[in-house]
């Protein structure tokens, strides 16, 4: 294993230190407990965003907090939800007088340890809404399994959700569009590699050089099925398919495509992906109104891609397009 | 009461466990990197440390309750991912369940125990079988509960509770997880041990361990062997 760290033990405590001297015109960062929240935090009479989950994924979260996204992010230890008692403090710095929106991907431990928080503020009189997102089709039956997991669509339900609250919206709608977006967006991915965890030294699953994992998740779960590496083109129609038959999509959609890398995947082969995947959709009637590629919601250096694709009508667009200034995406503003 | 159990025995436990876990987090995390993630001895092993540092703050007088009561809020406030919720809502409801008690005969062992797996249900949602630290934890009450009948120790009740324990451990290999990561494993999760099995079941032995140790009560017929 070759990494860039110090110690495995100090690998979250030092990045956020390192997240704060880089974009401290963006946030505050408070070290123990551990969140990030925009610099101009509470915001009075807006709702707070407030989202986590275990490190590793960056540029999720922390790189989404800021205007019109999230008012706070809690890194977690790599791959391991963070407790409650930075949730609760991440949401009481961040409570405006409007409640707070927790969004929280479908994982287990992020689900408990979110539930704990929410408790945890409402008794402090905090208004707290959650929003379970849940976007990969990879899992197939949900009865026999934790859910669907909540992977890359998470961004979209950040920034969507985000400009909603910006714009004034109260807890009620913000979590309204949050659940509208969640419902509206399937994502499927794809690995080539495994990652691995700093403090584990190992990967967390072993592929053979010619093996890929179809439907990995964003802490190298498996979803469907192991086969043999296969053309760009064809891994794309492999991930596709069950995206456009789960909501299902259908001929006149207009409908946002984001291409996402998995931590270890070059810019290039990222458009390649996004080539074959818009031209999927264009046979198919489905218009790609907006677009976002490249590394968002990431497994530590994984290589490997997932593709989201977000049906949209005239108010999501214009919230997609709203402006946003955050670490890690940023316009109009 | 002899043979009851009282804080010697409950803080005795506490630093056993942090032992064991410690001792134990390479195979936790190496039973977890197979159908989970990979954090899992990682995790248990910073949240006793972060018990062990506080057991200095009990109070001179305090009662099992009380110890268990810190060791629930230690871990729900340091372990996180679904085992601090999970296993630190087992410590509080087990504490509760004991109450203000000082000394915890054979009927408030089995009542801490029950207790305690009503807490997983109640967080987690599984059920027997689903390949979680459930299928530890179910045996091993039903277990304390038939030897408590049986008129045995608190410590007899605690070894038949850590041996069934073991055995629900191993038994969680063949199966497909329906909740936690491993679900996503589908039958590729047959032939691992459920890493949260796996610790519950080390805790649980610590604590029969323990209260051979403290309790009295050693001379039962059941093993209390090492952990290992």
């Amino acid at each position: 294993m070759k990494k860039l760290i110090n110690d495995p033990k100090n690998v979250v405590d030092e990045a956020v230190v390192g997240f704060e001297a880089a974009h401290g015109d963006l946030v505050t960062v408070s070290h123990d407990p551990i969140y990030i929240a925009r610099k101009d935090a509470p915001v009075a009479g807006k709702v707070g965003l407030v989202s986590g989950g275990g490190s590793g994924h960056e540029p999720l979260h922390g790189g989404f907090v800021g205007f019109g996204m999230l008012d706070a992010a809690v890194p977690g230890p790599v791959f391991t939800s963070p407790t409650p008692d930075p949730i609760l403090a991440a949401t009481k710095a961040v409570d405006g007088g409007k409640g707070v929106l927790h969004i929280v991907k479908n994982y287990t431990g992020d689900v408990l340890n979110f539930e704990t928080a929410a408790d945890l503020a409402s008794a402090e009189d905090i208004e707290v809404r959650t929003v379970i997102v849940d976007d990969d089709v990879a899992v197939k039956d949900s009865l026999y399994t934790a859910g669907r997991r909540g992977v890359a669509g998470t961004v979209l339900v950040e920034k969507i959700a985000g400009a909603a609250a910006e714009r004034g919206d109260d807890l009620d709608a913000v979590a309204a569009i949050a659940t509208k977006v969640n419902g509206q967006v399937r994502t499927m991915g794809v690995a080539l590699t495994p990652c691995v965890v700093p403090h584990a030294g190992e990967p967390s699953f072993v592929l053979a050089d010619d093996e890929i994992e179809i439907g990995i998740g964003i802490h190298g779960e498996p979803g469907r099925e192991r086969i043999k590496l296969e053309p760009a083109d064809a891994i794309v129609d492999r991930l596709l398919g069950p995206i456009l038959e789960d909501l299902p999509f259908a001929s006149g959609d207009e409908v946002l495509l984001l291409v996402n890398g998995m931590g270890g995947t070059p810019q290039v082969e990222l458009y390649i992906v996004f080539k074959h995947a818009a031209e999927v959709l264009a046979e198919k009637g489905i218009t790609v109104t907006r677009s976002l590629v490249g590394n968002f919601v990431t497994s530590l250096e994984m290589q490997g891609v997932s593709i989201s694709v977000l049906k949209l009508d005239e108010e999501l667009t214009g919230l997609w397009d709203a402006p946003v200034q955050t670490a890690a995406l940023r316009w109009g503003r | 009461m002899a043979d009851a159990l009282g804080i010697d025995w409950t803080t005795d436990w506490i630093r056993r466990t942090a032992q064991v876990v410690h001792d134990h987090r390479v195979e936790l995390v190496t039973l977890d990197r197979e159908i989970g993630d990979g954090d899992h001895g990682e995790n248990l092993d910073r949240g006793f440390t972060a018990v062990l540092a506080k057991l200095d703050t009990l109070a001179d007088d305090a009662v099992p309750g009380d110890a268990l009561k810190l060791v629930a809020t230690t871990l729900i406030s340091t372990v996180g991912g679904a085992s601090g919720p999970l296993l630190g809502t087992a410590y509080l409801k087990g504490a509760a369940a004991v109450g203000k008690d000082e000394q915890l005969d054979g009927a408030a062992v089995v009542a801490f125990l029950t207790a305690a797996r009503d807490g997983v249900v109640l967080r987690g949602k599984a059920e027997p079988g689903d390949k979680t630290m459930i299928d530890a934890w179910t045996p091993a009450v039903d277990a304390a509960a038939a030897a408590e009948a049986e008129g045995r120790s608190p410590a007899e009740i605690l070894a038949a509770a850590a041996d069934a324990a073991e055995k629900g451990a191993e038994a969680t290999e063949p199966l497909v997880a329906r909740k936690g990561r491993a679900s996503y494993l589908g039958e590729r999760a047959i032939g691992h041990r459920d890493p949260g099995a796996q610790s519950s079941s080390l805790i649980l032995r610590a604590a029969a361990d323990s209260a051979a140790g403290t309790g009295g009560a050693g001379t039962g017929g059941a093993s209390t062997g090492g952990a290992a």
